[in-house]
């Protein structure tokens, strides 16, 4: 099938995920949202490499998956150290830098 | 074969079976309450995009998708949320104001933004389809790894650097810095003695748990001389769950031990007189 149906489905997912990364205090969901925005990016590079078939598009997804796992990785670290700081995962509880 | 419903591929199939449950969970984890079910409608989000992987052509990735993703990543998120509290829920309050309707504003016009332009242009024409790239060096795998290994092969050793990088920063952000300094040994020693002097605190070690002939388990008091129980001897955790032995309880034997005795003394007595 065309590929403008991955397309919108690519744009309504990063609108959500933009959504909760917007609206969510918890970190990790915060933090899981923006996985869903590369997941949805992913979705449209695989689209459009089967668009003008060839292989790219696959590669760029691949690399984004191995950035999203350091990503998480790192991510998850950092809220378990403030976690264990502050015995709190909400964003608003972080606010020593607030000008 | 003819087709039993003409013009409708497997491809499309897939995609209207899958994309409204990514959408449903994507909802799923914008909407739910507590961490752990936003975690699962997350697991569904994946798998379901890991099928659109594979209705187009991208074995691959639709494998990497369910192991790296939903394997690993969701996974480790599933851990954190386990370590840093399960029951945790969201404040409600909002802390900006209009911060809500601002964020759900932003949100919705980028998606029907993003929506409008994919809807502005015709692409033209069926996809050209991964077929040929494929086939070029004999399937999907052997293709993506030849241009990995010949185009791409810097970027390929820079996620080295990336991934090496990351996990010497996990470890560091884990282990953590200590918030409360350790107590050395000289300097309990000393809070021991002062204790002694200004308190009247006990220097020694915490007294025994009560050894009973029923019973000598850790929940079992201590009796002191005049019959009342030793505070210390028992933990608080196990004061607090109320787990403790009943003094009575522990008496009862002795008690009427000594009444038997005394009846016997008793009767014994009265065949004197």
């Amino acid at each position: 099938m065309n590929p403008e149906g991955f397309l919108i489905l690519s744009a309504i997912l990063f609108a959500i995920g933009i959504a909760g990364f917007l609206l969510r205090r918890n970190a990790i969901i915060a933090f899981m949202s923006i996985e869903l925005m590369l997941n949805a990016t992913n979705l449209a590079f695989v689209s459009f490499a089967r668009f003008h078939g060839n292989l790219d598009g696959l590669i760029a997804a691949f690399f984004v998956m191995v950035v999203a796992a350091a990503e998480v990785v790192v991510g998850l670290a950092i809220i378990v150290a403030v976690y264990r700081a502050r015995r709190s995962a909400s964003v608003d509880d972080a606010n020593l830098m607030k000008f | 074969m003819i087709p039993l419903i003409p013009l409708v591929t497997a491809s499309e199939v897939a995609f209207w079976v899958c994309a409204p449950f990514a959408v449903l969970c994507a909802l799923g984890l914008l909407l739910s309450r507590k961490p752990v079910h936003s975690a699962i409608a997350m697991a569904g989000v994946m798998i379901s995009i890991a099928v659109l992987y594979a209705a187009q052509d991208a074995p691959f990735l639709f494998v990497v998708q369910i192991v790296v993703y939903t394997g690993a990543i969701l996974m480790l998120f599933l851990f954190v949320v386990m370590l840093i509290g399960v029951d945790a829920q969201d404040s409600v309050v909002e802390t900006l104001k209009g911060h809500r309707i601002a964020a759900s504003l932003v949100a919705l016009g980028v998606g029907v933004l993003l929506i409008s332009a994919v809807g502005q242009f015709t692409l033209g024409g069926a996809p050209a389809g991964l077929a040929d790239a494929n086939a070029e060096h004999g399937g999907n795998i052997e293709s993506i790894a030849a241009m990995l290994f010949s185009r791409y092969v810097f970027l390929f050793e820079a996620t080295a650097a990336l991934l090496i990088t990351a996990a010497v920063g996990a470890v560091v952000l884990a282990h953590g810095e200590e918030l409360k300094k350790k107590v050395s040994q000289p300097e309990q020693m000393v809070q021991r003695t002062r204790d002694y002097g200004e308190l009247g605190e006990h220097p020694g070690p915490l007294p025994n748990s009560g050894v009973f002939a029923r019973h000598n388990a850790i929940s079992t008091p201590a009796l002191l001389p005049d019959g009342s129980i030793a505070e210390k001897s028992v933990s608080r955790t196990l004061a607090m769950r109320g787990v403790i032995v009943d003094v009575d309880e522990l008496r009862a034997p002795t008690t009427s031990a000594y009444a038997a005795l005394d009846a016997r003394d008793e009767e014994i007595e009265g065949d004197d007189e």
